[in-house]
């Protein structure tokens, strides 16, 4: 196995791995928040906007992260930095 | 496939390039002043009926207005140019994707970069203004000097976050576009290009309201401590 093969076999496997790690822990946060969310908003309806607008900065915060990684397996596949380097050293 | 526009060079001449980012950046700039121009020329300060264009501007700026109210209610109006130039520029920017050929520079990280770097210039700006130096840089040292380092990394942190929120967006929705369209086509990107007309006018929407909450606990930090003190 010469150095492409194995870097895009880690490569692949990293970005998948960060996708699907990354994704479960975001997905977990923003349906907690948007239940407590919504139970607030059951209990309180005039307090409806307030608590919306909350929400929606708190779960772009939240997936925020979901994003780092996606940003970063797409580094990984497509603008992988060490495929350049292996194709100068060869 | 190009991840962002960035990467697709239109015209260059020696070290200058004109790449996509800069073009349709440029095009935002020009339909927004162009527009803001034609239609505050002849402003109706009249009771009477005025013209469609005034009312759909009113309309929007006075929502954007009542959204920054609700955030901090005093002085809200000192932030709202700069945060709604920058609400208008992100929303126009995501809502031409409906334009054939449109690449929204806000999927590039460098049109992302620069505006949370405005942010990030902005932040202390308001705060100074409204405090002055000393009281705005003593919120550093605040509980202790120690903190100073984490208060630094999380300011700066929030802006990277910023940046890299908008762009990771705007670039997954032409990313899954284009993705579609080589697994089912027609249908499908279309779908999806409707979501993403929704996630940019939300991402447009958060960016605003995470500078104005940035803006707003700068600014009220020392207004905070100073009502302390008076009762102290």
């Amino acid at each position: 196995m010469d150095n492409v093969t194995a870097i895009a076999i880690v490569s692949m496997a990293a970005s998948a791995l960060c996708m699907a790690i990354g994704s479960v822990g975001p997905a977990i946060g923003e349906a907690k928040a948007v239940a407590q969310a919504l139970s607030s908003i059951a209990q309180q309806p005039d307090e409806a906007g307030t608590i919306s607008r909350t929400l929606f900065i708190g779960l772009a915060m939240i997936e925020s992260i979901a994003i780092y990684c996606f940003v970063i397996s797409i580094i990984l596949i497509f603008a992988n930095p060490f495929w350049n380097h292996v194709a100068v050293s060869k | 496939m190009h991840l962002t526009p960035d990467q697709s060079v239109l015209w260059h001449w020696r070290f200058l390039h004109l790449n996509a980012t800069i073009l349709y950046t440029w095009t935002v700039m020009l339909l927004l002043t162009l527009v803001s121009w034609l239609v505050t020329r002849r402003l109706d300060h009249s009771d009477g009926p005025r013209s469609r264009w005034q009312n759909g501007l009113e309309v929007v700026v006075e929502t954007m207005r009542e959204q920054i109210r609700e955030i901090c209610p005093e002085g809200g109006d000192t932030y709202l140019p700069f945060v709604g130039s920058l609400f208008l520029f992100i929303a126009l920017s995501n809502l031409l994707d409906i334009v054939p050929g449109w690449h929204a520079p806000t999927g590039s990280l460098s049109t992302t970069a620069a505006l949370a770097i405005c942010v990030g210039v902005a932040v202390p700006f308001f705060g100074i203004r409204s405090q002055g130096w000393w009281e705005y840089f003593r919120h550093y040292l605040r509980p202790t000097f120690i903190v100073a380092p984490f208060h630094l990394l999380s300011e700066t942190t929030r802006n990277l976050a910023l940046a890299v929120r908008l762009f990771g967006n705007m670039m997954s929705g032409s990313m899954i576009v284009a993705v579609l369209l080589a697994i089912a086509p027609f249908f499908f990107p279309v779908v999806m290009q409707v979501l993403g007309l929704l996630t940019g006018m939300i991402q447009a929407y958060i960016f605003a309201i995470l500078a104005t909450v940035y803006i707003a606990a700068a600014v009220q930090s020392g207004a905070q401590s100073r009502r302390e003190q008076e009762r102290a």
